[in-house]
């Protein structure tokens, strides 16, 4: 594995290179903006891809928090899959399917939908045990990088196109930067708290910061913003270039991203190592048998 | 719309940002490397 790491890292770097021309050349300029709308092809990438971080902390985060109680594990596991079964069933039912902004497909929604009942299983089998709190740890703090540069890009481009750096009120961007507060208020969580019961404590807040999710990504549909309506599966249409453009992006995003996860991941296993070794020398060191069982690592930061 | 600067200042700024946070995880990297070849010459 790792010897896989520097391939992948060249391959990365080739990949968001090349995403990076196709920004600059390949892509179009748009009738309205100019050069500087494609400022989206990194505003948008990163912020699908904090939106995905923050879905997998959320899942990790519920799956740790019901992780040590078999029962509460076992409600979870038909709770999830109720989710996917009603919620794909009632995307497509008339009352329901009223609700759907226009422009974005039934099928789309129970896809999304479908997503939840798989991600939960899979991180549950590929991530066992504290392999889960490792896993919520990296995915925020890796989201939270991503989400600092929706919000710095955001201004950046709003100042030549809306005059102003912010509109105070906006319901997206504020969200936005309310979802902000929450992960970096659970990372200040992880990094100062010496409580044994951090670690819950922490997966409780990220259940509730992932609610603020579906808050901003629906909010330019149900709401009146200073913030575009989406181009995709909001009803608007874009040139097949940008849009190829956009997704080339993302996905060299997501590689990027995927990458970055991974060498946090390690290191934070690595940072657990260490306080395991210290802790073992102090029981060591203070005559305690070193086979008196530890407490459990409050790292996690 | 001379506009082009905020482009770049938008593509800086995003490389800038995850160039910092990958600076602190070389940092704590090393850091926690250094503490474990401490912690096996001691052990």
């Amino acid at each position: 594995m790792k010897r896989l790491f520097p391939i992948l890292a060249v391959l990365t770097a080739v990949f968001l290179a090349y995403a990076l021309y196709r920004a600059l050349v390949v892509a179009p300029a748009d009738a309205l903006q100019g050069e500087v709308y494609r400022i989206i092809y990194y505003h948008v990438p990163s912020a699908w891809t904090a939106f995905l971080l923050f879905f997998i902390n959320f899942i990790a985060s519920i799956q740790y928090l019901v992780s040590n109680k078999p029962s509460a594990r076992t409600a979870m596991k038909w709770v999830v899959v109720a989710i996917g079964v009603i919620g794909v069933i009632a995307t497509y039912l008339p009352p329901i399917k009223r609700l759907i902004p226009a422009g974005m497909e039934p099928s789309a929604v129970a896809t999304t939908v479908l997503a939840i009942p798989a991600a939960y299983f899979l991180i549950g089998w590929l991530f066992p045990g504290q392999r889960l709190d490792v896993l919520a740890v990296t995915s925020a703090e890796v989201g939270v990088v991503f989400c600092t540069i929706v919000l710095v890009t955001g201004p950046i481009w709003a100042r030549p196109v809306w005059g102003i750096w912010w509109a105070p009120g906006d319901i997206r961007l504020t969200s936005t930067l309310v979802l902000w507060l929450i992960y970096v208020s659970y990372l200040v969580l992880r990094r100062f708290s010496n409580s044994a019961q951090t670690q819950m404590l922490a997966a409780a807040l990220a259940v509730f910061g992932a609610l603020d999710v579906p808050l901003v990504y629906f909010s330019i549909w149900f709401f009146r913003t200073q913030h575009p309506q989406p181009v995709i599966g909001g009803g608007g249409s874009m040139d097949p270039r940008m849009l190829q453009t956009l997704l080339i992006s993302w996905m060299a995003f997501l590689c990027f991203a995927f990458l970055v996860c991974w060498s946090r991941f390690r290191l934070e296993l690595l940072q657990r190592e260490v306080e395991e070794a210290h802790a073992m020398e102090s029981l060591v060191g203070s005559g305690v048998s070193a086979k008196a069982s530890l407490p459990l690592t409050r790292s996690s930061r | 719309m001379n506009a082009v600067k905020f482009l770049f200042a938008a593509y800086i700024a995003t490389w800038l940002i995850h160039g910092v946070y990958l600076g602190t995880l070389v940092r704590r990297f090393s850091k926690l490397r250094q503490q474990l070849k401490e912690l096996g010459r001691r052990g």
